[in-house]
């Protein structure tokens, strides 16, 4: 029998502030355990959380940027349950009135466009920390009390490449929103699958399983393609699919029962006293609305429209926020559009890849890649000389004109040099010049070769071909 | 009218152990408890929104600002067990 997979996936992405959810705790990563811990986050009697509003305002905007309705009310709810990194024993987060209903992302596949609905995105604040020694636990509760959102997809998802695009598409939205750092190493962006089968044709959905612990894009792809075959076996097996928590583990790439989650949870969610409705008004929302920064789908259509890159060029430099903010600060100083991303999507992207460097680190400022190309363009330096110039300016963090300068690189322009090196060229081939004048026209490269040669290649190549044709046809 | 409830599973979701005495006065409580909140019923809330909050406040927000912490000491001292900064739990096992 034809299986068909059935996928949704949770996203929890931390908010992009300086304190916690509901406390004045700083949510900087890499601190000392418990070193960013107070009463409220703690989980202290008699404490009050207080919503912090900038986390709200992320919220919306994601919620806007993705099609979401916001909710003209909403509130939060305690999720009760006892694990060693909850210190209240309940997590704030909301159930039945959350921030943002519904909403879509657009994913493409193959070339072939989808929709992908989502069902609803909450705000909640994230647990502790668990390290694991020998013996005993540490629990670290920096991370209790981080803003994050839950971005729920409805099972629309068909395949593990689907999954995939899915959230690159989500996190390219998220980086041009800025609302979070989408960073997976450092636990601002995870993700849960649902993986569940079904016969093709058929409507009602298989028994699912919950994948956790997808550190990486390639590791969610990898483990829902493992999940989707196991199922796929017990099946054929007449064997049936339980439904449970399974944990990747991306070492060995396989996902295993995950024993301590089995017993069914009841949450016994209720209505979060200490924190009140949060109500909007139309316009309100509406204000957010208008002032969300341009996303990634219309800035590709604005720089094909006014800069004439080809549409795969535009793709390229716009799912990126950095890269196409690093574009547009090029073009500061060069107009040479076609230049800069030629450029950038060539050797700088080559280089900082080899380095292991993201373009937010690149030894190169815009001015620098802007300034190399304005020589080129001036005719100061040819294509060859340029990419050695690039390579130097990467490795030194010098501009293009220093470098030029310091090492006498600048093309020759000056015809009176040039001329005394093509007829001294001349004088010294009579073979290659006899060629020439007797029709091979090709002979002619070799002398140009010669003059290049002569000069270190320094001489400007347009100028060595025109002097030298002048002075053969003399 | 008295309403029975499983008192195993609400000692279970508290992680409580109970005697066979405490299950038995417990249960007892409890059923009395939700009978005696049973009476609301009496009340026609058909046309009454479902209230999560009663006082009339909304939107208390605070800007988003860094605020001190707390000394891990200060409250590590009053932990069962902490170590290296950590609070020490027995083993979780996932
Ligand atoms: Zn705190």
């Amino acid at each position: 029998m034809d299986y068909e997979p059935v996928i949704g996936l949770e996203v929890h992405v931390q908010l992009k502030t300086a304190s916690k959810l509901f406390c004045g705790c700083s949510t900087k990563f890499g601190a000392l355990p418990n070193a960013q811990v107070c009463p409220v986050c703690l989980g202290y009697p008699g404490v009050l959380p207080v919503l912090n509003e900038k986390a709200l305002t992320l919220a919306v905007m994601a919620g806007l940027a993705m099609g979401s309705t916001v909710a003209l009310y909403s509130k939060f709810d305690r999720k009760n349950y006892f694990y060693p990194d909850l210190p209240k024993a309940y997590q704030v987060s909301q159930y039945d009135e959350p921030i943002c209903l519904g909403g879509k992302i657009d994913i493409e596949v193959e070339g072939t466009r989808k929709e992908i609905r989502l069902t609803r995105i909450h705000l909640e604040e994230d647990a502790g920390k668990s390290m694991h020694f020998k013996g005993d636990t540490g629990v670290d509760y920096n991370r209790t009390g981080i803003p994050l959102i839950e971005i729920v997809s409805e099972p629309d998802l068909r395949s593990p490449q689907e999954a995939y695009q899915y959230l690159k598409e989500l996190k390219t939205i998220l980086e041009y929103l800025d609302v979070s750092d989408c960073n997976m190493e450092e636990g601002s962006l995870r993700c849960d699958a649902n993986v569940s089968l079904r016969p093709v044709g058929e409507k009602k959905m298989g028994t699912r399983a919950e994948i956790k612990n997808l550190n990486s894009f390639h590791n969610v792809e990898k483990a829902i393609t493992y999940e989707i075959e196991r199922q796929k076996e017990l099946l054929s097996r007449g064997e049936r699919i339980v439904q449970e928590t399974r944990l990747w583990n991306a070492d060995e790439s396989f996902t295993r029962s995950m024993r301590s989650k089995e017993a069914a949870h009841d949450y016994r969610y209720f209505p979060e006293p200490d924190l009140v409705p949060i109500v909007f008004s139309a316009k309100e929302i509406e204000s957010v609305r208008v002032s969300l920064p341009e996303l990634a789908q219309r800035r590709k259509e604005r720089f094909m429209k006014d800069f004439a890159l080809t549409a795969y060029d535009a793709e390229v430099l716009t799912a990126q926020k950095d890269l196409a903010d690093f574009f547009e600060r090029c073009l500061k100083y060069s107009k040479n559009a076609k230049a800069i991303s030629n450029w950038m999507m060539g050797d700088l992207m080559r280089e900082l890849k080899l380095k292991d460097l993201g373009i937010a680190q690149s030894p190169m400022s815009p001015e620098h890649i802007a300034g190399l190309i304005e020589l080129m363009d001036q005719g100061k330096i040819s294509g060859k000389m340029a990419k050695d110039v690039f390579l130097e300016m990467f490795g030194t963090g010098k501009s293009a004109q220093e470098i030029v300068s310091a090492k006498g690189l600048s093309q020759l322009s000056d015809s009176s040099q040039i001329e005394g090196v093509v007829k001294k060229v001349i004088q010294e081939n009579p073979p290659s010049v006899q060629d020439y004048r007797n029709g091979k026209k090709n002979a002619l490269s070799y002398l140009v070769g010669q003059v290049m040669k002569a000069t270190q290649g320094r001489a400007n190549p347009k100028m060595v071909n025109e002097l030298l044709v002048k002075e053969l046809e003399k | 009218m008295k309403v029975e409830m499983n008192i195993d599973d609400v000692a279970k979701l508290a992680r409580l152990k109970l005697s066979a005495e405490e299950r038995e006065k417990f249960s007892s409580q409890m059923s009395d408890i939700l009978s005696y909140v049973q009476k609301l019923n009496a009340v026609d809330t058909t046309h009454v929104q479902a209230a999560d909050h009663v006082e009339a406040v909304q939107n208390v927000t605070r800007p988003d600002e860094v605020k001190p912490s707390l000394d891990p000491d200060s409250f590590l001292k009053h932990a069962p067990l902490g170590r290296d900064q950590f609070f020490i739990v027995p083993q979780v096992i996932e």
